[in-house]
């Protein structure tokens, strides 16, 4: 029985489809489901009509001091931020000197962005602008006395410049160390694996403050009499040791990860350990984690808000410092401070979360053939 | 070389020439170590002496005689007894409670938000799984010290004065010198009740252990759940009634400038009790729902099958495998939470670091004694939790035949 003409097809009933089939189907399903999604509104609503009228609506947005936020029920106290702007980016860099910040900014633009898109091609010699070039020029600029450029001591910087610097120099200095604890964790000799799991457990085990802690009161009685080292670089270093504990720990996972196949067939093409690590095991491994290692540098990103602690001014540091400046005492001040700090540190770290997904889900793609 | 060639007996074979020591692994990596012994070894004496050397010339004391010295400061809120007569041993001892006490409800508080959230996400309810995400990925990209501060200097210190405090329900109020909260206060006889408890909490694990045992012997269920919380709570509260109601509560009332009586709640505490509990709660939302999100499909779909109702599936199905995933991840996450309340000393809550990382050691001057007692501590937390949550992972894990 064959028939020859199409049957009508029947539309689906309307409470499906559309948009009352969307409603239906993922917001009133049941009863429940109604009652949570009518508190969910409920808290949407008052979340939002409270941070409008606060950041807008009942906001300050002329004046030049606290008196003119402190009226009853005042929200925002924006002009606080307006007068401060530049010392939450630069701290007490000298002002005719901050081109050299930002064209430390330019550079590193310059070097990250085409590194980071992964279908620009001359990945190599891009890596060595960023770990050759960057790095020195980054150095010169900032700190100066060379070629012509004054001194600046690290004393003077401060805001954002500085949660930069923390941040990006703990986690490039913290890679080299990481790697070869990684390595050394793994390695067939029983006295450098005790020393690696030692050190890697032993700071993992402790928070950063009391490491910061012990860049301020211990590193200085580790040292000859005579020698000081700045208090900026002291909470470098720490800050550098302190991520690669948790960055050798993230790359024993890449290490653990690669076949067995690759590191007998290294042995098997008579390649020495340093060549064996350096051009078949590490390469694979360090782009299995590339994540992993985004994920560690928000950590350390948001960790860096700590040297505050240890009197080194970074973005929170300044925004909290100004808090106490009496002319712009307002009961607003503080939390615009915050508000404003916390904006630029999530912008910062929620699109590092999103670049590590995107690696992520551009690692399994490969993965899935 | 011919010879070998030509008789081809069955003999041993010769081992081949013993290389070159210098090419012999075994000898490489005994000199490897032991330079690196050597190094470290160098590296710590020089260490060392310069110690020795810098602590002479600042004329500060060594070892740990300071433990038994009178402290002389205050601590603002102890749970044991102390004040400026007491010794650092005991100022040690006192932050040391501060440090478990917040890191313990913290986890507590940080658990029961983190797993609602985490279901949340997987809610079929398209607005509370958006609010799920929207909480989670706002506070864990925000650093702790910046929470902190908003909860501490923004929100509690902005409160108004005692005069104007805001009164909660049940006799609370809420202002900018903490949370005054009624304090109960047992009566004779209030023992039994407590005893009549901590029967009901026996009673219910013992009658728990039986219908496990006959529920494997005969398949029948025992209503457990409802017969346990009848002990646990009818129980005592039966006593509690039988005895006229032994328990008073001492409420907080505003008496010259401030709340007397009751129990007070310091906002140094509050604030970092509830930033720590809300920031690891966002972490720990992923954790649950990349835990449950990793059963297999089929696990909910062979449940369904057989009849079970969605919350049995639940509890009997997907959650004991999800927790297979969820207890290692888990563990650090209440690590961290732990090495994260030394950040107290931010906003003066007199936890362990403040109290002896920062005042002890500001003091006594100590810092090499100090700062390993610090470690110490910190390490012997971490390996306590890791063991206890390893003992837990092990009691749920899959056996397999």
């Amino acid at each position: 029985m064959t028939s020859t003409t199409a049957t009508s097809t029947m539309r689906p009933p309307r409470s499906e489809v559309g948009l009352i089939g969307w409603l239906r189907k993922n917001l009133f399903s049941s009863v429940t489901n109604t009652l949570l999604t009518i508190i969910g509104l409920w808290i949407i609503w008052k979340v939002i009509t409270a941070a409008i009228g606060w950041a807008i609506l009942s906001a300050t947005f002329e004046g030049s001091d606290g008196a003119a936020c402190s009226r009853e029920h005042a929200g925002a106290c924006w002009p606080f931020i307006q007068a401060k702007f530049s010392q939450f980016m630069y701290g007490r860099y000298p002002e005719p000197q901050r081109w050299r910040v930002d064209l430390t900014y330019v550079l590193a633009i310059a070097g990250l962005v085409p590194l980071m898109t992964p279908s620009v091609p001359g990945k190599l010699f891009n890596t060595l602008y960023m770990i050759v070039f960057f790095p020195i020029a980054a150095f010169f600029l900032l700190v100066g006395g060379y070629f012509g450029l004054p001194y600046v001591p690290t004393e003077l910087w401060g805001g954002l410049l500085v949660t930069l610097v923390v941040a990006s120099v703990g986690i490039a200095g913290a890679f080299p160390i990481g790697i070869l604890l990684a390595l050394g964790r793994r390695s067939k000799m029983p006295i450098v694996r005790w020393v690696s799991v030692g050190f890697i457990e032993l700071v993992r085990g402790v928070p950063l403050i009391t490491v910061l802690f012990m860049a301020s009161v211990m590193l200085p009685l580790f040292l000859p009499e005579g020698v000081t080292i700045d208090k900026l670089l002291r909470a470098l270093i720490m800050v550098a040791l302190f991520s690669a504990a948790y960055l050798a720990e993230v790359i024993r996972g890449g290490l653990q990860a690669i076949p067995r196949g690759q590191f007998e067939a290294a042995d098997a093409l008579g390649l020495s350990y340093p060549q064996k690590m350096g051009l078949i095991v590490l390469p694979q491994a360090l782009k299995l984690v590339i994540p992993g290692i985004v994920n560690t540098f928000i950590g350390l990103f948001k960790d860096t808000s700590l040297v505050l602690i240890i009197g080194i001014f970074d973005l929170l540091g300044i925004v909290q410092l100004n808090q106490t400046d009496a002319k712009w005492f307002s009961p607003s001040t503080g939390m615009t401070g915050y508000v404003f700090a916390g904006f630029v540190f999530w912008i910062f770290c929620f699109s590092m979360s999103r670049y590590s997904l995107f690696i992520e889900r551009r690692l399994a793609r490969g993965d899935r053939r | 070389m011919t010879a070998t060639v030509q008789s081809p007996s069955p003999g041993p074979i010769a081992p081949p020439a013993k290389p070159n020591l210098l090419y012999r692994p075994e000898f490489r990596q005994a000199v490897y170590q032991i330079l690196l012994v050597i190094a470290l070894i160098i590296g710590f004496w020089a260490i060392a002496h310069n110690v020795a050397v810098n602590l002479a010339r600042q004329n500060i004391a060594s070892g740990f005689g300071f433990w038994t010295r009178t402290a002389g400061f205050d601590i603002s809120q102890t749970l044991i007894e102390f004040d400026n007569q007491s010794t650092y041993g005991k100022a040690f001892w006192a932050g040391l409670m501060n440090t478990l006490l917040v890191a313990g409800l913290g986890i507590i508080f940080a658990t029961i938000l983190g797993f609602l959230v985490g279901i949340g996400r997987l809610s079929s309810n398209w607005l509370i799984a958006k609010l799920a995400t929207a909480y989670v990925e706002i506070l864990r990209n925000l650093p702790l010290l910046l929470q902190l501060f908003f909860w501490y200097f923004a929100v509690l210190k902005n409160l108004p004065g005692p005069r104007e405090s805001i009164s909660l329900p049940g006799g609370a109020s809420l202002n900018v010198r903490g949370l005054y909260l009624p304090a109960p206060v047992p009566e004779s006889g209030f023992g039994y009740v407590l005893a009549a408890f901590g029967i009901g909490i026996l009673t219910s694990i013992a009658i728990a252990m039986w219908s496990k045992r006959r529920q494997l012997a005969t398949g029948q269920r025992f209503p457990v759940l409802w017969t346990s919380l009848a002990l646990i709570f009818l129980l005592p509260g039966a006593v509690y009634l039988v005895l006229g109601q032994p328990l008073g509560f001492e409420y907080p009332a505003l008496r010259g400038f401030n709340f007397q009586g009751g129990m007070a709640v310091q906002p140094e505490f509050m604030a970092l009790l509830v930033g720590l509990s809300t920031y690891t709660a966002s972490f720990i939302a992923e954790i649950v729902r990349a835990g449950i999100a990793g059963v297999p499909r089929g696990q909910r779909e062979a449940a369904n099958a057989i009849g079970l109702s969605n919350g049995l599936t639940m509890r009997l199905v997907i959650i004991p495998q999800a927790l297979r995933i969820i207890i290692p991840p888990l563990t650090s996450q209440y690590l961290n939470l732990a090495k994260n309340s030394s950040l107290a000393v931010a906003i003066g809550y007199p936890d362990f670091v403040s109290v002896f990382t920062g005042t002890v050691l500001n003091q006594t001057g100590q810092a090499v004694e100090v700062i390993l007692l610090t470690m110490l501590v910190f390490l012997t937390i971490s390996l306590l939790t890791s063991a206890f949550m390893n003992w837990f992972n092990k009691h749920i894990a899959l056996v397999e035949r």
